[in-house]
Order: C-alpha cells, then sequence, then structure tokens
C-alpha cells in the first residue's frame, strides 16, 4: 500500500487546524509561538508532498524560503517574548492587551 | 490701421508713477520728491495722449483708430480678449479731458494733502486710478474695459475711505464699492449676452474694434436687425436685454436711480478725489460706456426709453435734493448726479454726442467747482458747511472769481461751456424722436430737463451766495448742529489758498469759460457769423450710431455700420470729410425753421437760466440759512428706505435665514453630522483592536475563511488544476 498524495494532504489539514486552534485558544504566548510553527509546517509538509506527486523542484525551494522565514520569525518572536515577559513578569497573551509594552 | 506703442505709455505712466510712489515714496516721504513723480506721471501721459490725438494721422482726424495690440489676453475657443488699446475719436476726447483734467488735480492736489501723513498712499491710489480709468477708456474690448472699470471702483474705494481717522469714511467707501458690484453684476451679464449674440450670428467677439483675427461685436449687432419697442424685449435675450443689462452697470458707475445712493456719500473723501473720480472722470464711465456700445442701444428703443426716462428723473430728483443741501461738497455731488442724469437723457434720446459734449464740459466746470470747493475748504481749515461760511469773497478772490466762472457754466449762461452742452441736451431732447414711443414722450422730457437746468441754477446760486456773499458767518460759533468746538474756528481767519492749487482753479476756469466753443451748433454760430462747423459734433458723429427712423439716419445707418468696421478708406490728411460731410447732409441743416426753432430754444435755455440766478440770489442774498423743506434735506429719506426695504431684510435673511437656519443648520450640520458618523464608526470599529492576540488571530482567521471559501465557491478551475 503505497502512501496517496491525500494521505499527506490530509495529515497537512490536520497539522494545521491544530495549529489554529492551538493558537485561538492558547494562552502562554511559547505555546502560541509553538502553534505558528506548527501551521508553517503544515504547509511545508503540502509543498513537499506536492513537489514530489508532480515531480517539480520548485515546491521543495518554497520550503526553504518558508524554512528561513521561520527562523528569522522565531529570533524576532522569542525577543518580542522575552520583552514582555519581562515587562510583565508573565507569558499569558491576555495581559498583553493595551497594546503597548 | 496705424498701430504705436506710444498707446501703451498713456496708461502705463500713470501705473509706474504709483509703484514709485508706494514704493520709494512711502520710504522717502518727501512731499516734493512723491507730487513731481505723482504730477509727472500723468504728464508724460497728457503729452502722448495729445500727441496722439492730434498729430496728422492722430485719432482725432484719421478716421481709423490709433491700435495698441499688447498681447492676447485670453483666447478660448470662439472667445478672444486682446489686453490690446485703442484710440478712436470717442476714447481720444475722453483720453484728452481726463489726463489733462486729471493732471490739474493732481497739482492741485500737491497743495491741498499737503502736510497729510498718507501723502504718498493718496498719490499711489490717484495714480493708479488715472491708469485703471484711461485702461476703461482706451480698452479695444469690453472685458479690458471691465477690467479698468474694476480699477476704477477700487481706487475709489480706497480713495473714499482714504482718511482712516474719519468716522463715515470706511462704510461710505463700503457703500460706494457694493452699490457699485450691484451694476457690475448687470455689466458682466450684458458682456457674457452680447458673446453669446454675436456666437449666434457667427460671429463671437467682444471687441469694439476690427482687428486681426476679430470681427467687431458692435459691427455684427450693427448688422442685426432692429428690436421692437415692448417691454417683452427686456427679458428676452436679445439686443435690448443686452443693453438693459449694460446700463445697469452704468447706472452704478454713473450714479443713476437706482444705485446713485453711494456718490453722495463718497464725498468723505478728500476733495481733489471728488472732483477727479466722483464729477470729472469715473463716474462718466458709464456714460462712456453707453456711447461707445451705441450701436446696441440705437437697436434696442425699449432700452433708450428706459435710459431717457431713468436719466431725466435722476436729473430732476438729484437736483431738487441739491437744493437744500448745506455742506458745500454734498450739493455738489448732488449736482453731479443730477447732470449725469442729463448725459443718460441724451443718451436716451440718441444724441450721443450732445453727451459726449456734456461730459466734457462737466468735466471742466465740475472738476473746477469741486476743486474751488476744495479750496475753500482747505480755507476755512476744513470746514464745509456753507451755514459757518459767508462773505469769502474779501477772503479768498481768486477761488471766489475762478468758481463764479464755473457757476455760470453749469448755469448755462451764454459762453461759458455748460450753455452750449446743455441747451445742445435739451434741444436735442426736444427734437429728437425714439420709434415707437409716443410724439409727447420727448416734449415731456424736454420739460424735466428743463426744469433741472432751473433749479440748477438755483441752487448753485443758493451755493456761491452761502459761501462768498453776505454776512461772516464763521465767526460766530452758534449755528446749529455745530460739531464740539475743539478746532476752534473762530480764531481762525480764512486765507487764500498757495499757487499750487489755484492755478489749475485759474485753467480750469479757463476752459469753464471758453472750453464749449469747440461744439457751437450751426443755429448759434451762425447768428455771430461765425465759422459754422461745429468741430465737437463733427469729429465725433461718426464714431455713434444713430437712432433708427430719424430723418438723417435712414441714409446714413448702413454706410455707419460699415465705418464701424472700417473699409479700406484712405486716410486723407484733413480730419474725417467723408463721414463728416455725409451725416452734416443727412441732418437738416438747410431746414430755417428747425434754425429758428433752435435759436429759440438756445433764448428759452439763457431766460431759465437767468430766472434761475436771479430766484438764487433773491431768495438766498439775504437769508442765507433759510430753512429748507425736510424732505429735500433728508434727500427724499432714500436712504432710510433703502435701509428698510433692501439693507434690514438682507441683514435679517443673512442672520436668521443664511446664519442661524442654513449655515447652522445645513453646512453646519453637514459637516458634523460627517464627524459624527466617522466618530461612531469608529467607535464600532474600535472594537476590532480591542488588544488581545487571540481576537487578532481569530479575526485574521475569518478572513483567511473568507477568502478561502471564495476561491472554494467559485474555483472550478482550482479543483481542475488539482485533478489534471
Amino acid at each position: 500500500m503505497t502512501p496517496q498524495l491525500s494521505w499527506y494532504l490530509a495529515l497537512s489539514a490536520v497539522l494545521f487546524t491544530i495549529g489554529v486552534v492551538g493558537v485561538l485558544i492558547k494562552r502562554n504566548v511559547i505555546s502560541m509561538f509553538m502553534c505558528i510553527e506548527l501551521m508553517l509546517n503544515a504547509v511545508n509538509l503540502t509543498f513537499v508532498a506536492f513537489s514530489s506527486f508532480f515531480r517539480d523542484v520548485s515546491g521543495q525551494l518554497f520550503v526553504f524560503i518558508v524554512m528561513t522565514v521561520a527562523a528569522a520569525e522565531a529570533a524576532v518572536g522569542l525577543g518580542i517574548i522575552i520583552a514582555i515577559f519581562r515587562n510583565r513578569e508573565s507569558l499569558d497573551v491576555d495581559d498583553a492587551s493595551i497594546l503597548k509594552l | 490701421m496705424p498701430q504705436t506703442n506710444l498707446l501703451s505709455l498713456i496708461i502705463f505712466a500713470p501705473l509706474a508713477g504709483a509703484l514709485i510712489n508706494w514704493l520709494v515714496g512711502r520710504r522717502v516721504r518727501n512731499e516734493r520728491f512723491i507730487g513731481i513723480v505723482a504730477c509727472g506721471a500723468v504728464g508724460v501721459s497728457t503729452i502722448i495722449a495729445f500727441f496722439l490725438a492730434f498729430k496728422s494721422d492722430g485719432a482725432l482726424r484719421a478716421t481709423q483708430p490709433v491700435m495698441d495690440h499688447l498681447w492676447t489676453w485670453v483666447q478660448v475657443g470662439g472667445f478672444r480678449a486682446d489686453f490690446g488699446l485703442a484710440m478712436d475719436r470717442l476714447s481720444g476726447i475722453y483720453a484728452l479731458f481726463i489726463t489733462f483734467v486729471g493732471f490739474l488735480i493732481h497739482v492741485f492736489a500737491t497743495g491741498y494733502m499737503h502736510g497729510d501723513r498718507g501723502y504718498y498712499r493718496f498719490f499711489a491710489y490717484l495714480n493708479l486710478f488715472m491708469f485703471a480709468m484711461l485702461t476703461l477708456v482706451l480698452a479695444d474690448n469690453l472685458l479690458l474695459m471691465f477690467v479698468g472699470w474694476e480699477g476704477v471702483g477700487l481706487c475709489s474705494y480706497l480713495l473714499i475711505g482714504f482718511y482712516l481717522d474719519k468716522e463715515e469714511a470706511a462704510p461710505a467707501a463700503k457703500k460706494a464699492f457694493i452699490a457699485n458690484r450691484v451694476g457690475d453684476w448687470g455689466f458682466v451679464l450684458g458682456i457674457l449676452l452680447l458673446f453669446w449674440l454675436t456666437s449666434q450670428a457667427g460671429a463671437p467677439s467682444i471687441s469694439f474694434f476690427d482687428k486681426a483675427g476679430v470681427t467687431s461685436a458692435l459691427a455684427t449687432v450693427g448688422r442685426m436687425s432692429f428690436d421692437e419697442f415692448t417691454w417683452h424685449a427686456i427679458f428676452a435675450g436679445g439686443i435690448t436685454s443686452v443693453a438693459f443689462l449694460l446700463f445697469i452697470g452704468a447706472t452704478g458707475k454713473s450714479a443713476q436711480i437706482p444705485l446713485f445712493v453711494w456718490l453722495p456719500d463718497a464725498m468723505a473723501g478728500p476733495t481733489p478725489v471728488s472732483a477727479l473720480i466722483h464729477a470729472a472722470t469715473m463716474v462718466t464711465a458709464g456714460v462712456y460706456m453707453v456711447v461707445r456700445c451705441s450701436v446696441i442701444f440705437t437697436h434696442a428703443p425699449t432700452a433708450m426709453f428706459t435710459v431717457a426716462i431713468i436719466g431725466a428723473a435722476t436729473a430732476l430728483f438729484a437736483a431738487t435734493i441739491g437744493l437744500a443741501q448745506n455742506d458745500i461738497k454734498k450739493v455738489l455731488a448732488y449736482s453731479t448726479i443730477s447732470q449725469l442724469g442729463y448725459m443718460f437723457m441724451a443718451c436716451g434720446v440718441g444724441a450721443f454726442v450732445a453727451a459726449i459734449f456734456h461730459v466734457m464740459t462737466h468735466a471742466f466746470f465740475k472738476a473746477q467747482l469741486f476743486l474751488g470747493s476744495g479750496s475753500v475748504i482747505h480755507g476755512m481749515h476744513h470746514e464745509q458747511d456753507m451755514r459757518r461760511m459767508g462773505g469769502l469773497r474779501k477772503y479768498m478772490p481768486i477761488t471766489w472769481l475762478t468758481m463764479c466762472a464755473g457757476w455760470l457754466a453749469i448755469c448755462g449762461i451764454p459762453i461759458w461751456s455748460g450753455f452750449f452742452s446743455k441747451d445742445e441736451i435739451l434741444w436735442k431732447t426736444w427734437s429728437g424722436h425714439i420709434p415707437g414711443v409716443p410724439p409727447g414722450f420727448n416734449k415731456a422730457l424736454w420739460f424735466v430737463g428743463a426744469v433741472t437746468a432751473l433749479l440748477t441754477a438755483i441752487y448753485m446760486t443758493r451755493l456761491m451766495v452761502m459761501t462768498f456773499w453776505g454776512a461772516e458767518r464763521f465767526r460766530d460759533q452758534h449755528v446749529e448742529h455745530a460739531p464740539e468746538g475743539d478746532h476752534g474756528h473762530t480764531t481762525h481767519k480764512p486765507h487764500e489758498s498757495p499757487l499750487s492749487m489755484t492755478i489749475p482753479l485759474i485753467v480750469l476756469a479757463l476752459l469753464s469759460t471758453f472750453g464749449g466753443l469747440v461744439g457751437v451748433p450751426y443755429a448759434l454760430s451762425s447768428l455771430t457769423g461765425g465759422h459754422p462747423d461745429n468741430y465737437f459734433e463733427r469729429t465725433l458723429q461718426p464714431v455713434v450710431s444713430k437712432l433708427p427712423g430719424t430723418a438723417a439716419s435712414e441714409s446714413e445707418a448702413p454706410a455707419q455700420l460699415h465705418w464701424l468696421s472700417p473699409p479700406p478708406q484712405p486716410i486723407d490728411g484733413k480730419p474725417a470729410v467723408q463721414p463728416a460731410r455725409g451725416t452734416n447732409q443727412g441732418e437738416p441743416i438747410p431746414n430755417p425753421e428747425e434754425i429758428t426753432q433752435e435759436q429759440l430754444f438756445a433764448l428759452i435755455s439763457v431766460l431759465i437760466a437767468l430766472t434761475g440766478i436771479s430766484i438764487g440770489w433773491f431768495m438766498f442774498k439775504n437769508q442765507p440759512l433759510r430753512q429748507m423743506p425736510g424732505l429735500l434735506e433728508n434727500k427724499y429719506y432714500v436712504d432710510e428706505i433703502y435701509d428698510a426695504a433692501v439693507i434690514q431684510p438682507i441683514l435679517l435673511i443673512s442672520r436668521d435665514g443664511l446664519w442661524k437656519i442654513f449655515d447652522l443648520g445645513v453646512i453646519d450640520g453637514v459637516v458634523h453630522g460627517l464627524g459624527r458618523a466617522v466618530v461612531n464608526f469608529g467607535k464600532q470599529l474600535r472594537y476590532m483592536q480591542i488588544g488581545f492576540v487571540r481576537v487578532y488571530a481569530a479575526i485574521i482567521l475569518t478572513g483567511a475563511i473568507i477568502i478561502v471559501g471564495y476561491f472554494a465557491y467559485n474555483g472550478a478551475h482550482v479543483l481542475q488544476f488539482l485533478t489534471k
């Protein structure tokens, strides 16, 4: 039983949905951040799956770009999280709701 | 046609003078410097004007106007307005007396304004006025004329309000400005309508003359058929409407009923201004415009009829008011209105040449009288109330003698200039005829004119008697309405004015005396066996239009119009013999009956003048302070009526209607409503920016779902792509 494209896509959709729901319901900034990474990687999985299915390398190139952006975003995002933590003494995202530090 | 750039120097010399006085004079503050610049600038204009008018192919001699095309000002589609000047016979005569009388008044003003803090300002304005007035007169199209028209209005405003510390000056200036705006409204609409009319006729133009690429609007109108004499024609949008609208403009500028109210108040300005602007030049601009557009008026008998009636009514109305005024300048102001009424009456009966003749003689004698009154005011240390004068003959002999010349001229005593022009107007009024109007109308007009002449003689005699004869009332302080005695008039003796003031007075007195001799009608000159030519009429006859239906015009009308769009006519050295001879032959000169009649009417005029003078003399010689009827003294309460009928309703509408309802309700309502709507919308939107990151995430998710949903719904091609 060889893996079908739809399997990858379904897994990707499940991962993405978990990420979305996690962003919406989690209060911990780190958890939300991880959920965002999860969504990005779900998309990566889709890209790779399509790339393999269509025998086209450009999908994999996109994955590299997304990973680069994700790395940069992770650096910036963690920086912001640390700044928030220093100010708020908390990682609860609802404590950071006054639109300024 | 001859082109010369000298023509533009006539208007630009005063402009340069104004600029120099404004920019340099205000720093130098040297009266001699400012006076020389101002008088010199006008002097240059005067010399050039005389040169261009009288040289061998000058404006007054050749059949072609002297033109100066500076640049094309506006060119939009068929509409073209040039910054171009033209001096033909009509504008030539105007330019001559404007520059010359203006020069004399400038000289007078150097003496009169001596010691004033705004000396430089005064002469800058006065020069600017000369620039605007000469632009008005020399403009070769209606739009440029309107520029001058507005320019003189502005200068009039500035100069009426010249005395910044005088309480009544600012409102008077405002009044003059607003009354003129009402008239300008008519003038502008008239120009637009004329342009529309000529466009309909296939030659869109607002120009007075034929030029390269432009047909004269007047010639186009001249080729149209005459309007009927009917009141509907006024609103029909044809020639009559144009004439009527232009005449509204003229009533504003030339202070005719119903817009005359500003002129008496305008006397709050310095006296040279009253002489120059409000007697000799600016107020005659309306007459100039009507005569310039005489073709339009002769094609519109209804408008002619209206002009004649308004003119006659104004003449009589203002003369009666003039009888009862005590301020020396107010008397002269009402006299000016009355004389302007005369001019319009002449225009209304088709005697355009007589009107211009009267404009010219009036410029001489009225400028003389105003300057004389200025001299009196100067000598009396700024006293204007005639009840506080009297017996000044002894103290100011030159002023007295020169003013006598002006007095006799305006009364219409033979030899003095006013006699010839006034007599000609009266005679033309009697003998003229507007087609479609009952013949008795002209006789009625003549009667009004004759009564006005009588009144004129009476009030002018009253003025002279109250000022120069009788007891010396300036010594006693107990005259009614005496202002707080802070000036100490009693301690000062009146004194004669300096030379700079008396010389212009003498020159103007000579002009008032002999200036009328250029236009002696045949009927009178033949009495003395003199030269049987009426120079003035012969010069001007070719440039004005004739009424249809008069004996002379039947054969003349086409040739006349032909002249307005000049045919290739050789310029002979002799002054315009061809057209002038033509008109002379058309006129009933050989008719001895008419000549006898004209002589009879001249005699009647003289008798009227003498009667008026003797009535004035015997009524006021011994009782100079005689109480005049209150109705007249209060000017028929016209100001009060206007106040109640026009000004207060406008104020009421403005305040309660436009301000409190429209401005606060509608304008502010719209603005505030818009603001409130935006604020409320923003209040709703604010909930999006609540600050919780997860809400933002939810909003992004919603948006994403909407977009994805949209593509899923419409995106069959996406599915095709997947299944391929």
